[in-house]
C-alpha cells in the first residue's frame, strides 16, 4: 500500500490524491495515517483477542500470520474501533458479523457510535473537601459539570452531557468535548470546582487535589473506625480520637468503648453531637485533616472536665481516618494536652489503619445513550433492537467491554472506560464523542427484529477483506 | 455511492464526502446523471493537481479544475490558489450534472459544508448554520444566490485564521468556498502569542500553502481581542460585499458573530438542514 520515498514522507495511494505524509501525520481525507514508515487506517480495527490477555499488549494482526485455528473457538472478537461509522445511519453498520458461539449462529453488529448524549461519572476516592454538592466543575474555565451526590468514601463528579456539550456555547461545548474526550482516553485532566478545590483527575490513577497526590481512601468514617479498632487501642491510651470530615469518633464515649468498659475522660468535643461518641462537624471541609479544615487537631477540643476523669498525665491519640495524620498528646498539671513523642506500640495501630485503606483512584465511568438514528444501522425496526437490549436477547458492549444498560426506555449505558482499548473514543465537531459498540445476538433474533441480513459476514471475511474503510487489524486483548 | 436516510444520496471517494438530494418528478433520473457524473471526478482533479495547487499557471482541462482557477480569480493579487475552490466547485459540478434534464424542483449537493443548491421559482431553500447559530439561512428563487460555504479552525482545511466559522451565501458555491476561505484568513489576530502556528508543510507535505503559517491552536482570548479579530474579518467581508463577489457572510468566534450583507436567518427548526 506505500511507497517509500527518500523523505521519512511517504506516499499514500489509498485514493488518486496520493498524499504525501509526514510521520505522525494524516492525508487530506483524515482517514489515513503515516505511522512508522507505514500508511495506517487512523485508528484500525481493533480485533480483541483473548489469547493475548495476558499483558494485554498490541500487537500487529496480519493475515499472513492468522492461522484461522480461533475463528469460533470464541476468543476472538471484532470490536467498533476503527470501524467507521454510519454517521447520519444510512447505511447497515460497517460490520455486521456472524461467528459461533456455543453452536449458537451469532450476529455482531459492530459500529462507531456518535453520542450526542454523553458524559462520564467521575468516582474520586478521597474525603478531602472538592466542593459543595451542586457546585460548578470547569475546564478551561468552562462550565463541563458538577458535583453530584457524594459515595462512601469517595466524592463524585458528573461531566459532560448534552447541555453542556450542544446547550452552553460554542466554546462551552468544544471544551466539554474536549475534557471529555481525554478522560475516557484515560488522559490527566485539570479541574476547577467554584468555591472548592482544583483535581487532576485520571482513570485508574489517584487524583491530585489541590496539588497534592491522594495517596489512600479512608477505612471508614470516624466511628466505623473506633469500632474497628477499640479492642486493640485497650490498655495502650486512654483515649482516641478518629478525626473525620463525617462522623468523629471518641472512643471512651462510642458504644464500642463502652461495651469494653472504657472509662471516661473528661474530654469534650466540639461540633454535633449525634449519639454518644459520634460527632458531626467538627471543623469546617477542607484539605487538611480527612476531609476538614483541620491542620492541629487539638482546635476541635474544648477544655476538659476534671469531674468526668480528666487528669494529668492522661494520654490522648488523635489520628484522621487514612492514619496519614496522627498526632500522641499528655495533660499537663494545667489539663492542656501537650504533644509527646508515640509510643510504638500506638504508631503500629496508626500503621494498620493506614494499611486497611485502599489505594486512591479516580473512576471514569462513560454514561450514554444509543439513539434512534444510530440503532437504524443495526436494523431496519430500530425499536426493537431497544427491546432486544432490554429482554436481554442482545448483549451490548464498547469495544469488547460489557456494558451496563439501564433499565427502562431507550438504551443508555455506562461501562469503565479503563475496560475499552487505548484511545477507543474520538469525537466529531458536534460536539459529540465517538465510541466503539457493538451488539451481539442470535442470528435468529437478528433476523426477526429486522437486521440487515444481507450484510451478514463471517469474522474471516472480514479479516480477509477488511471493512469499507480499511483491513488493518490490531489486536489486543480485552482489558481488566 | 449509497443511499441515506431520507433518500439522499451518498458520494464518496478519497477525501471527497458529497450528500445529494433532489426534489421533482425528474429526481431519480437526476441523482443517476450526479452518480455517474461523480466517476472520475477525483482523478480529472488529481491530473491537474500541480496546477491547482499553484496560485498562477495556465488555465487547466477538466471542467471543475476550470470552475476553481474562475472562482479564485476576483482575489488575486491576494495568495489564493484554486485549491481554495475546491469542494465548492465539486458541488457546483455535480449539481449542474443532476439538472441537466427535466422535472428537479429543488436539489442540492452538499460537499463537507459547501453546498451548490438549484431552485425553481416559487420554491425556497433552508441551510442549516455553522457556528452554533440558532437559525437558517434561507434562499429563495427571487435571489440571485446558489451556493454557500463554510472555513474556519476545525475543518478539514487549513485555515490561515483563527475564525470558528466563517459562512457565506454566493452566487456559487465555488465562489462562496474561496471567499469563506479568504474572511476566514482575515479573521486573526497577528503575533498573539496563545495563537500556536506552524508551516502547513509541517503538517501537510503536499499543501498548497507550503511554508505559510497556519493556525494549530488558539488559546484564551479576551473578549476585545475577539472583536477586534472579528472586526478584520467583517472589514475585508465588507470590502468582497462591495465588489459583488458574496451576497453575506457570518463570522463567528468565541460566542461573538458579526454578519455583513443581507443573510436571511430564520428561527425555524424544521427540516431542509443542507449544511447540518
Amino acid at each position: 500500500m506505500t511507497t517509500a520515498t527518500s523523505d521519512v514522507k511517504i506516499r499514500c495511494n489509498a485514493c488518486p490524491v496520493m498524499c504525501y505524509i509526514a510521520p505522525g501525520k494524516v492525508g487530506a481525507c483524515d482517514r489515513y495515517a503515516n505511522e512508522g514508515g507505514r500508511i495506517v487506517r487512523c485508528d484500525p480495527i481493533t480485533i480483541l483477542d483473548r489469547r493475548v490477555q495476558a499483558g494485554g499488549e498490541i500487537r500487529p494482526f496480519l493475515k499472513s500470520n492468522w492461522d484461522g485455528a480461533v475463528i469460533g473457538a470464541g476468543d476472538l472478537t471484532i470490536s467498533g474501533g476503527g470501524a467507521g461509522t454510519t454517521y447520519p445511519d444510512y447505511k447497515p453498520a460497517p460490520f455486521i458479523i456472524s461467528r459461533e458461539v456455543d453452536g449458537a449462529d451469532f450476529v455482531t453488529v459492530v459500529t462507531e457510535a456518535i453520542y450526542s448524549y454523553c458524559g462520564v461519572k467521575v468516582k474520586i476516592d478521597t474525603d478531602r473537601h472538592l466542593g459543595a454538592e451542586r457546585a460548578v466543575v470547569r475546564a478551561e474555565g468552562e462550565e463541563i459539570g458538577h458535583v453530584t451526590t457524594s459515595e462512601y468514601g469517595s466524592r463524585m463528579l458528573s461531566l459532560g452531557g448534552v447541555e453542556h456539550l450542544t446547550g452552553g456555547s460554542k466554546a462551552e461545548g468544544r471544551v466539554t468535548c474536549d475534557a471529555l474526550l481525554r478522560l475516557c482516553n484515560r488522559e490527566a485532566v485539570d479541574l476547577e470546582i467554584d468555591g472548592g478545590a482544583h483535581v487532576v483527575v485520571q482513570a485508574g490513577q489517584a487524583p491530585i487535589v489541590d496539588g497534592v497526590r491522594e495517596e489512600r481512601m479512608r477505612v471508614g468514617c470516624g466511628s466505623a473506625t473506633i469500632g474497628m479498632f477499640a479492642s486493640q487501642w485497650q490498655g495502650l491510651v486512654d483515649e482516641v480520637v478518629v478525626v473525620d470530615d463525617h462522623i468523629t469518633g471518641v472512643v471512651s464515649e462510642h458504644q464500642a468503648g463502652k461495651v469494653l468498659g472504657w472509662p471516661d475522660t473528661g474530654i469534650r468535643i466540639k461540633g454535633h453531637r449525634s449519639t454518644p461518641g459520634r460527632y458531626f462537624k467538627v471543623a469546617r471541609p477542607g484539605s487538611g485533616w480527612a476531609g476538614t479544615d483541620i491542620d492541629d487537631p487539638l482546635t476541635i477540643l474544648n477544655p476538659w472536665w476534671e469531674k468526668k476523669g480528666a487528669r494529668p498525665g492522661l494520654s490522648l491519640l488523635m489520628v484522621s481516618t487514612t492514619g496519614e495524620h496522627a498526632g500522641y498528646f499528655v495533660l499537663d498539671e494545667a489539663l492542656q494536652p501537650r504533644p509527646h513523642e508515640m509510643p510504638e506500640v500506638l504508631r503500629a495501630s496508626v500503621d494498620l489503619i493506614a494499611e486497611n485503606c485502599e489505594p486512591a483512584l479516580c473512576t471514569v465511568m462513560f454514561q450514554a445513550g444509543a439513539g434512534g438514528s444510530l440503532r437504524a444501522g443495526v436494523t431496519r425496526n430500530p425499536v426493537r433492537l431497544t427491546q432486544a437490549v432490554q429482554a436481554g436477547r442482545a448483549q451490548v458492549t464498547c469495544g469488547g467491554a460489557p456494558a451496563w444498560v439501564w433499565p427502562g426506555g431507550g438504551i443508555t449505558l455506562m461501562v469503565d472506560v479503563m475496560d475499552l482499548p487505548a484511545g477507543s473514543f474520538g469525537y466529531v465537531p458536534t460536539p459529540a464523542l465517538v465510541a466503539p459498540l457493538e451488539f451481539t445476538l442470535r442470528r435468529e433474533d437478528y433476523v426477526a427484529l429486522g437486521g440487515h441480513e444481507a450484510a451478514i459476514r463471517t469474522v474471516a471475511d472480514v479479516l480477509e477483506h477488511g471493512g469499507e474503510y480499511g483491513s488493518e487489524f490490531r489486536a489486543v486483548g480485552p482489558q481488566g | 455511492m449509497a443511499w441515506m436516510s431520507g433518500e439522499r444520496l451518498h458520494l464518496g471517494h478519497g477525501p471527497i464526502d458529497m450528500i445529494v438530494g433532489a426534489e421533482g418528478p425528474g429526481r431519480m433520473a437526476g441523482l443517476h446523471r450526479a452518480a455517474q457524473a461523480f466517476e472520475g471526478l477525483l482523478q480529472g482533479l488529481v491530473d491537474e493537481l500541480p496546477r491547482l495547487r499553484a496560485p498562477l499557471g495556465p488555465m487547466p482541462r477538466g471542467a471543475v479544475a476550470r470552475r476553481m482557477v474562475l472562482a479564485v480569480a476576483p482575489f488575486e493579487p491576494q495568495f489564493i490558489t484554486p485549491m481554495a475552490a475546491v469542494a465548492g466547485a465539486g458541488a457546483e459540478e455535480i449539481l449542474q450534472a443532476l439538472c441537466d434534464g427535466p422535472a428537479i424542483t429543488r436539489a442540492y449537493v452538499n460537499n463537507g459544508g459547501d453546498v451548490a443548491f438549484h431552485i425553481e421559482a416559487g420554491q425556497d431553500m433552508r441551510a442549516a448554520v455553522a457556528g452554533g447559530v440558532a437559525g437558517f439561512l434561507r434562499v429563495s428563487h427571487d435571489h440571485p444566490w446558489r451556493g454557500v460555504a463554510t472555513s474556519g479552525q476545525g475543518g478539514r482545511s487549513l485555515s490561515m485564521g483563527i475564525a470558528e466559522s466563517v459562512t457565506v451565501l454566493s452566487r456559487g458555491a465555488a465562489l462562496a468556498d474561496a471567499a469563506a476561505t479568504m474572511i476566514a484568513n482575515q479573521v486573526d489576530l497577528p503575533d498573539h502569542p496563545g495563537i500556536a502556528r506552524v508551516p502547513a508543510s509541517e503538517i501537510a507535505p503536499d499543501s498548497d500553502l507550503e511554508q505559510r503559517m497556519v493556525v494549530r491552536h488558539v488559546g484564551p482570548l479576551t473578549p476585545n481581542e475577539v472583536t477586534q479579530a472579528l472586526d478584520r474579518g467583517k472589514d475585508y467581508a465588507q470590502a468582497l460585499l462591495r465588489r459583488g463577489l458574496i451576497g453575506g457572510a457570518l463570522l463567528v468566534l468565541r460566542g461573538q458573530m458579526r454578519i455583513v450583507g443581507e443573510l436571511l436567518l430564520v428561527k425555524d427548526h424544521e427540516k431542509e438542514a443542507v449544511n447540518a
